[in-house]
């Protein structure tokens, strides 16, 4: 059974289009990442298969419940960790643990247990007492995921989950975020537009521009459409021998000439690379500088939406939400 | 709709733990009326309160208004803590919670009473040290009632307007032209008799105007109006406010 199933989902706020007909299952146990820039509609998304706010039209199924008619059901299957920190600061972590569970009618004996098993896996038990308040941006984070987990879900809603984190905070989370995919066999949906992120965790990358998916595949596959590595090559001396002969090996998909550097296409560069270099020895032409160039989703993303993803860095969102913080400052 | 008991338990033992440890909250609240007891009070001691009979100095007269406000914006500010929560993102955390609406409204009503009369008790204590007497245990019985009641009205209020309300903004004006006007017409601090007409009219659709002086009815034995139809229209406010309340609630985006 897939643990979510959307067909057809529109969501429109007033005049803007936020989610456009959008179509996609994840299977259980899946890692499944929603990637693409702020305001393509991620967090939209997210709220709609979470029942926080309610489709245009078009269904969604999480966990085999309906998103609109069995909303109960739907939140009891679901753990989630919102984009925003959503933690009372003037509790202490076991308190916001405490609170969560008792709202999912966990009881005092079982609640005891989880607390203790959430609270080790994200290494938060010494820190346990201490209001959430002075917890550091990493810790509230890993707090939200120990709380997400203790209702023991099917489903996991990462919503950016390490957003403004250091970088070494960073890979403690996705190791986390492995870590229990692999070991409970809960089915993971992530939003990013951390490229790097969805690279290293997703089982699945669906990539989401202006309330639209423009691709969806494995990471590796996705990276295939661009056609493979670039393998460059710095020729001083023996250019058009060696240019000749280059262009009747079938396995080059493309060649492009800039002064003295060749830029050639191929699949699995890094084993191709000593062929190369004995080639060119053999043509007499002398090769001065090497460079193998991975396909990044980076270059995923610019060639399916055309731009890359810095250029939409600070959108609509997240302006609204510096707004939003107002005039009154922190309680 | 099921009523979750455990979930309108742990909103109002969240609310308790907050109230605790907002030391500073506590004491903000209680410097406002307690300034307008001793200040108003005294200044005013010599003073005959037209309209209440005689015997009724002007603190008598004011200890149960003052009661009164303390309970207006204790409770009114309770129901538009959604709004910080909503600021501060914890409402997403009760909202996706597989509990009825209905049980995180009663639990915010709980929460809220329960610090509410604790405020208010601790306003009566310099009260009662200014030289203010409680005329009798039956009516003071009675005025908790009506302490309850006036909070449940304001809860609702608040519920009302910050479910309406997508951020922070319009919160001063709240409080200036709703929370403001409402205590200045509910005769807290003067008898409404004196009032041109116009007000006086108005200041009858203030649920804090029957609250006010069901208070005095019960805490001094001296009121404009019979106990009983204070209690009957209070109650009936107080009621609409939180029905109203509780639906504007269900039906906000939480996000």
């Amino acid at each position: 059974m897939d643990a979510i199933r959307v067909d057809n989902l529109l969501k429109r706020f007033e005049d803007v289009t936020a989610v456009d007909h959008i179509s996609f299952s994840v299977s259980q146990g899946e890692l499944f990442g929603l990637l693409g820039p702020n305001g393509a509609g991620k967090t939209t998304t997210i709220n709609i298969l979470s029942t926080l706010i309610r489709p245009t039209s078009g269904t969604a199924e999480v966990g085999g419940y309906e998103v609109t008619r069995s909303r109960d059901l739907v939140r009891k299957s679901i753990g989630i960790v919102f984009q925003e920190p959503s933690l009372d600061g003037k509790l202490t972590g076991r308190e916001n643990l405490e609170f969560h569970a008792m709202m999912y009618g966990i009881d005092k004996a079982e609640r005891r247990k989880r607390i203790t098993a959430v609270l080790d896996l994200v290494e938060l038990s010494d820190k346990a007492a201490v209001l959430v308040e002075k917890y550091s941006g990493g810790m509230k984070r890993r707090l939200e995921i120990a709380r997400g987990l203790i209702h023991h879900p099917k489903v996991l809603f990462l919503d950016e989950p390490t957003l403004g984190l250091d970088a070494q905070t960073r890979r403690h989370i996705w190791e986390y975020v492995r870590k229990l995919n692999k070991e409970s066999g809960v089915t993971i949906i992530l939003t990013t537009h951390y490229m790097e992120e969805a690279d290293f965790l997703c089982d699945r990358i669906a990539i989401m521009d202006h309330g639209k998916f423009v691709a969806l595949d494995t990471g590796p596959r996705l990276k295939d459409v661009l056609g493979g590595d670039v393998v460059s090559l710095e020729v001083e001396s023996g250019m058009d021998a060696f240019l000749a002969e280059i262009r009747g090996l079938d396995w080059i998909k493309q060649v492009h000439v800039h002064e003295d550097v060749l830029h050639l296409t191929m699949d699995r560069g890094e084993r191709r690379i000593p062929e190369l270099i004995a080639l060119a020895q053999e043509l007499g032409a002398v090769v001065t500088c090497v460079h193998l160039r991975k396909p990044s989703l980076e270059d995923v993303f610019l060639h399916f939406t055309g731009r890359t993803i810095r250029d939409n860095e600070a959108g609509p969102g997240e302006r609204n939400r510096a707004m939003a913080m107002g005039p009154h400052g922190r309680r | 709709m099921r009523i979750s008991g455990t979930a309108v338990y742990v909103l109002w033992l969240r609310e308790m733990k907050r109230y605790s440890r907002a030391k500073s909250r506590i004491v903000g609240s209680l410097i406002q009326p307690v300034f307008f007891l001793a200040f108003l009070g005294l200044g005013f001691s010599r003073m005959a309160v037209p309209g209440m009979g005689t015997g009724v100095s002007y603190i008598r007269f004011l200890v149960p208004g003052i009661l009164g406000m303390s309970i207006l914006f204790s409770s009114s500010m309770q129901g538009l803590s959604v709004l910080w929560d909503r600021e501060f993102g914890f409402l997403k955390e009760i909202m996706v919670a597989p509990v009825s609406r209905l049980s995180i409204v009663l639990g915010r009503i709980a929460g809220g009473t329960t610090t509410t009369l604790i405020q208010t008790f601790l306003v009566l204590i310099p009260a009662v040290a200014l030289g203010f007497k409680i005329a009798s245990a039956p009516g003071f019985v009675l005025a908790l009632l009506f302490m309850v009641l006036i909070a449940f009205a304001f809860i609702g209020l608040g519920l009302i307007f910050a479910s309406r309300m997508k951020d922070m903004q319009g919160f001063g004006l709240i409080v200036n032209f709703v929370i403001f006007p409402l205590f200045f017409l509910s005769g807290a601090l003067y008898p409404l008799k004196n009032l041109p007409p116009v007000v006086r009219a108005l200041s009858l659709a203030d649920p804090l105007t029957y609250g006010i002086d069901g208070l005095r009815g019960c805490l001094i034995g001296a009121a404009e109006r019979p106990i009983l139809l204070d209690l009957a229209a209070l109650a009936g406010f107080a009621v609409l406010m939180l029905v109203l309340g509780a639906y504007f609630f269900e039906k906000s985006e939480s996000v």
